[in-house]
């Protein structure tokens, strides 16, 4: 119940931020909403020396869209984002696997941020950036660099993320045209972690088929990932029930699942399944 | 006329301070000069400890002692079991380890510190260096040889013993068919949701030791923790305060509660330990834990002929107050709400490198009531009638109370089949069968799980629990008025500071917000019991009732020579007594009491009584659960469609109350059947330590729960209630299981060990074809 | 030792705390306000609720340093003028506690729930009280205590 001492400072500016980080190298923290390290802290199975608090910098807490592109600053809440009119319009992806995430007083405080670069296998918004093929963006002491989402979750609560850096956006271009988007997922009963998440973004043709598609899945395996093989056999198809099935029968090909006192590695292969093939039928209808 | 409360939804005056913040549990009371206690406790789950270095803890800032087994295991006496059982194996269960660990979570050091925080420190730096030794984890196979728990027993069997009555052999061989069942009850952690804490203050001048403590049973632990520590009962003051939540987790004497009065004395500052969750999971006591075997006999008309039940009970490493005692009340319950001639249970306790078992909410009656539930279901499947036909068929009729059962019991009143008829009709039973068959027929997995039970509450008489079946109550009228009641039961959560008051507003006239209900403190109250057993208000509440008779009693005959007229009667009512056009209020009389100028010759002033409440026969509420279930068929998830249940725990005070226990009740149970479980790995490692891992029931879990009662009054108490604590937990985990295994029946399955999760589901359709 | 300036239930306070205190030891020990409990270390019982700038939180998982320049209410700050709010009077009168030891936490996120939508559902009542464990209830008086306050609240 009771974390280790340790020192605290608000950042105030994200050069502040980052040049603490480099100060203090390993002995730091970075604290957003905290909601992933304080627990951990409290079970003192983390023990940092300094935590620097992010959350009070304001450039770093934003949802905007530019040039077709919509940016999200790291320590903007989850309740943030759930609420935020414009995704709801621009989208609605990520306002609904806002809703599945913990419970609202996690919502109201931790980030979306914090949450990716914590990257708990259990974590919601892995699969839904993964699905919005978004870019996330990295500020260490020789600037930015861009990370392909792909790239960024490296394993179990680990990421691409490199000592001195520090996660600053996720962004991604708008989805035009016929889009249909949803998060489905099945709930830890005791943790309210994902054991099975899949956040699907369909983008339809003029004739209602499928362009393109993305498709995240988190819960399954050590780290979140891309259902490709689901992902290329939508590509051009009509979304009918067949196709949509047949497609999310590969949703968990290859994937070495994760097994858990609730959940077989081979329950969880089956699960990624049905709740892929069920958040396509939701979102593709959404489409039409 | 005045208005009456007995019957109604009176809203509880307990509640103004809860919902403001204004409640005091044991870690909102602050004394100055506190110190803080934590506990390093045992990471193995057996293992010899060869040293223990407390030296740099020592050092730490703001510490002001470190103790371990060594330094108090002479001091404070063993922690105590009050179960007395024929040639039971009784460890030395010391307040700290001493030579080995027992269990993950066994205390080993205790940190005193200015502060928390810093006690929290220096408990990492207690270096303890221990040896493994092989782990005993699953009572069935300690039973039958291996490792030993207790090097000094020789074995892991703790006790052997048989009961019931009739020659069940027999009665299994005549009968047409006999089923057999292997059956868990897993370990489940009662989360209540205060957890567990301690404030201990010693005043020197005095000699008197406070021990402010999360229980249930104040008087009880007073006596106990005594006798710990080796010094005079009504020297020792113990206080429960506000207490959140028990469920049977604290009707408990531990270790960590003598040890806190000690180190206050030790060190004369008050000490607070406040128990973690993580530590709540690991040494508070667990319930249920029992491997059984069912054996049950029939005729082909479907009549019960006998049933056997063996079962390994999982004491775990010691015994706590009531460990082995456990199982035994198992035993007595095994009739359920039928005619079974014969009845046998061979209970073999087992050790186990575990937390102690013991009662959680039910205490052995759930088990009992899930074994029946289970085998009557059992041999409504293999007859292929309906589970309610067979019911029907054994359930005693109205007329055959008190019913004597085959494992010794008078059930003092019962209408089985009317709340079974009643439930049935809300449920809208004959239509549900029929939804249910055109489900099938679309493919859908539909269940739908019945139990009628029937519960052992209002424990008890004497002369059947180990230490004193009754409870005590004084109620004084005040001089200027008021009412004030003492209650031996030690209500936490129940609302009977609004029930006992709602009686005594009744019986006096008086308007309850003039009656303060007192529970808790040894130094207020007089002797008591406690709180657990669903007996609060049927003996609690029934000595409230004695004791306000004998008040009215006196109050009645000093009204009378108030009123001038001695031998004659006066009419009391609304609050008043009467003669002639003449009236007293018995406020008058109250203060006519306590000034003293105007009392009969042979009257003693004041105005109050007490009474000690002994019940002749525990009683037996009953009713009916209904749980329908759909099953995904891809994902194997449990989604209820209805859940409907009848209750009868006799006359009820206050339904509000009723209703939130039933409530409650169910809700444990449904955890229990989809849910709950205490995993210990091979190695004796807890997995399921955090609330992570531990599913409670969530809100979103539950379904919309249709209510109803009959009431069938037992003559056991005056007022004719019975008790409902436990109700829920009883009646609903055999309905849940019986309705999963219901909608699972297409694919042969006729039992299902809880809980129930998904995956297990989805292998049975998986494997079994499907569609 | 860090400074911090919160103000809780309407009354500023300056305090120096530890970085790692909890907010909820803070408001219990420095600022006895005793009525926001602990239930867990897990952040998953809710019991801790508080509003921090009016947003419902879990104080065991925020350390006081954050709350920095925030207003903050617990349950003590729920009732004003000696009356009760809405959720406080729906819980009362529908029996949605038993031992009280979980209530503040879930009067707090009630009323979180009935600031965002004041008009909810049986469900969305169930899932905005997803962070907070009852082990007495059952959660149906909750519910219905919720649905009561909302009524009142509207009244009002």
């Amino acid at each position: 119940m009771i974390p280790n001492s340790f020192d605290y400072v608000a950042a105030k500016s994200l050069d502040e931020a980052l040049s603490l980080l480099g100060k203090h190298k390993d002995d730091a923290k970075v604290l957003a909403g905290g909601h992933s390290l304080i627990p951990a802290m409290k079970l003192r199975l983390a023990q940092p020396q300094i935590l620097i608090d992010i959350s009070r910098i304001k450039e770093l807490a934003y949802i905007r869209e530019d040039d077709g592109q919509i940016r999200i600053g790291a320590t903007t809440t989850h309740y943030q984002i759930e609420s935020s009119d414009l995704l709801r319009r621009a989208c609605p992806l990520l306002p609904e696997t806002a809703t599945f995430l913990g419970d609202v007083q996690v919502r109201n405080k931790g980030t979306i941020g914090g949450s990716l670069a914590h990257a708990d296998p259990g974590a919601d918004w892995p699969a839904a950036v993964i699905a919005l093929n978004a870019e996330i963006t990295a500020a260490g002491p020789k600037g930015e660099r861009t990370i392909k989402v792909e790239q960024f979750f490296t394993g179990m609560l680990s990421t691409a993320l490199q000592p001195g850096e520090i996660l600053r956006e996720i962004r991604f271009s708008v989805p035009k045209g016929r889009v249909g988007q949803c998060y489905r997922k099945f709930r830890h009963p005791a943790s309210g972690f994902a054991v099975v998440g899949v956040a699907v973004s369909l983008l339809l043709d003029g004739s209602g088929k499928c362009q393109s598609a993305g498709v995240g899945v988190t819960g399954v395996s050590p780290k979140p990932y891309r259902a490709s093989a689901v992902e290329n056999a939508l590509k051009g198809s009509a979304l009918d029930g067949k196709s949509m099935s047949g497609a999310a029968a590969h949703a968990s090909d290859g994937v070495d699942a994760n097994t858990d006192l609730f959940a077989s590695g081979e329950y969880r292969r089956h699960l990624a399944v049905v709740y892929t093939r069920r958040a396509l039928e939701m979102a593709s209808s959404r489409a039409k | 006329m005045a208005e009456k409360y007995f019957g109604k939804r009176q809203k509880r005056t307990e509640d103004p301070r809860l919902i403001q913040g204004l409640a005091h549990y044991v870690d909102d009371i602050k004394l100055p000069d506190t110190l803080h206690a934590v506990f390093l406790r045992s990471i193995y789950a057996h293992a010899r400890i060869k040293s223990i270095d407390t030296s740099e803890a020592k050092k730490a800032p703001r510490v002001i002692a470190v103790y371990t087994g060594k330094d108090v295991s002479a001091k404070i006496g063993a922690v105590p079991c009050a179960a007395a059982l024929p040639e039971l194996k009784v460890p030395d269960h010391r307040v700290l380890a001493t030579d080995k660990t027992y269990f993950v979570g066994h205390p080993v050091a205790v940190v005193v510190a200015e502060d928390r925080y810093a006690a929290r420190d220096a408990a990492d730096l207690i270096q303890v260096d221990y040896d493994e030794l092989p782990v005993v984890m699953d009572e069935e196979k300690a039973a039958q040889g291996g490792p030993v728990v207790h090097e000094q027993f020789k074995t892991n069997i703790a006790y052997k013993l048989t009961a019931g009555e009739g020659d069940v052999e027999a009665a299994l061989k005549s009968a047409d068919k006999v089923i057999q069942q292997r059956i868990l009850h897993r370990r489940l952690a009662p989360i209540a949701m205060e957890p567990r804490g301690v404030l201990a203050r010693y005043y020197p001048g005095e000699q008197e030791l406070t021990l402010w403590t999360s229980t249930q049973i104040p008087h009880l632990a007073r006596t106990q923790i005594a006798l710990m520590l080796g010094m005079a009962e009504n020297k020792l003051r113990l206080i429960a305060p506000e207490v959140g939540g028990g469920f049977g987790s604290k009707l408990n004497v531990y270790g960590e509660e003598a040890l806190l009065g000690w180190i206050a004395m030790q060190l004369n500052r008050p000490v607070k330990w406040i128990e973690t969750r993580r530590e709540n999971i690991q040494a508070t006591i667990h319930g249920r834990g029992q491997t059984g075997y069912i054996e049950i006999g029939y005729k082909n008309d479907g009549t019960l002929t006998g049933l056997r039940y063996n079962v390994y009970a999982d004491m775990g490493a010691y015994f706590q107050l009531l460990t082995p005692a456990i199982p035994t009340l198992t035993g007595l319950m095994l009739s359920g709400c039928y005619k079974i001639p014969a009845i046998q249970i061979n209970i073999t306790g087992v050790f186990t490198n575990k937390m102690a078992t013991d009662a959680y909410r039910g205490a052995g009656r759930p088990e009992a009531t899930y074994v029946v539930e289970r085998a009557l279901d059992l041999v409504a499947a293999e007859m292929g009638k309906d589970p309610v036909e067979v019911r029907r068929k054994n359930m005693p009729a109205p007329h055959e109370f008190p019913f004597k059962t085959a494992t010794g019991l008078f059930y003092d009143s019962g209408n089985y089949e009317g709340a079974l008829k009643k439930a049935l009709d809300m449920a809208n039973y004959t239509k549900l069968r029929d939804d249910q068959s055109k489900a099938r027929k679309e493919g859908r997995l539909v269940g739908i799980g019945v139990s009628t039970y029937v519960e052992i509450c209002a424990i008890g008489p004497s002369a059947a629990t180990p230490a004193g079946g009754w409870e005590s109550a004084t109620v004084r009228i005040e001089p200027t008025g008021k009412v004030t009641i003492l209650t031996g039961a030690s209500p936490h959560g129940q609302g009977q500071e609004t029930s006992f008051a709602q009686v005594a507003g009744d019986e006096l006239g008086v308007n309850i917000n003039d009656v303060t209900v007192i529970h808790g403190d040894t130094a207020i109250v007089q002797y008591g019991i406690g709180t657990f057993g669903s007996r609060g208000t049927a003996v609690g509440g029934t000595a409230v009732y004695y004791a306000l008779q004998k008040l009215k009693e006196k109050a009645n005959k000093l009204a009378a020579h108030m009123l001038g007229v001695e031998n004659g009667p006066v009419d009391f009512k609304d609050g008043k007594f009467s003669k002639d056009g003449k009236s007293v209020t018995i406020q008058e009389v109250a203060l006519t009491a306590y000034l003293g100028k105007n009392l009969p010759a042979d009257m003693e002033p004041g105005l109050s009584a007490i009474h000690f409440f002994e019940p002749k026969n525990f009683t037996f509420p009953f009713g009916t659960h209904i749980a329908v279930v759909e099953i995904d068929r891809e994902t194997g998830e449990v989604h209820f469609q209805r859940y409907v249940a009848v209750d009868d725990c006799g006359k009820v005070i206050n339904p509000l109350l009723v209703d939130g226990q039933v409530q409650g009740g169910i809700v444990q149970s449904l955890g229990q059947a989809l849910y709950e479980e205490i995993v210990y790995d091979e190695q004796g490692q807890l997995v399921s330590g955090t609330l992570m891992d531990y599913a409670v029931p969530r809100a979103s879990h539950v379904p919309w729960l249709e209510l109803d009662r009959t009431e069938t009054p037992t003559d056991v108490n005056p007022m004719g209630v019975k008790g409902v604590g436990e109700a829920g937990t009883i009646g609903a985990t055999p309905a849940i299981v019986a309705a999963v295994v219901d909608a699972l029946s297409p694919f042969g399955i006729r039992h299902l060990d809880m809980p129930i999760k998904p995956e297990t589901v989805w292998r049975i359709i998986g494997k079994k074809g499907a569609a | 030792m860090n400074k911090i300036n919160v103000s809780v239930n309407g009354v500023s306070h300056q305090s120096e705390v530890e970085p790692r205190m909890l907010l909820v030891h803070y408001l219990r020990e420095a600022l006895n306000l005793t009525g926001t409990h602990v239930g867990c270390e897990t952040s998953l019982c809710g019991a801790c609720t508080v509003l921090v700038d009016g947003q419902a939180v879990k104080s065991c998982t925020l350390f006081a340093v954050q709350a920095d320049g925030s207003q903050i209410t617990t349950i003590e700050g729920m009732a004003t003028d000696g009356k009760l709010h809405p959720v406080q009077e729906g819980f009362w009168e529908h029996h949605g506690l038993q031992c009280g030891y979980c209530t503040p936490g879930m009067i707090m996120a009630a009323a979180q729930i009935l600031a965002r939508n004041p008009d909810p559902s049986d469900e969305e009542i169930r899932h905005g009280l997803e962070g907070n464990l009852c082990r007495c209830t059952g959660y149906q008086h909750i519910v219905q205590a919720v649905q009561c306050a909302a009524k009142k609240a509207k009244k009002q």
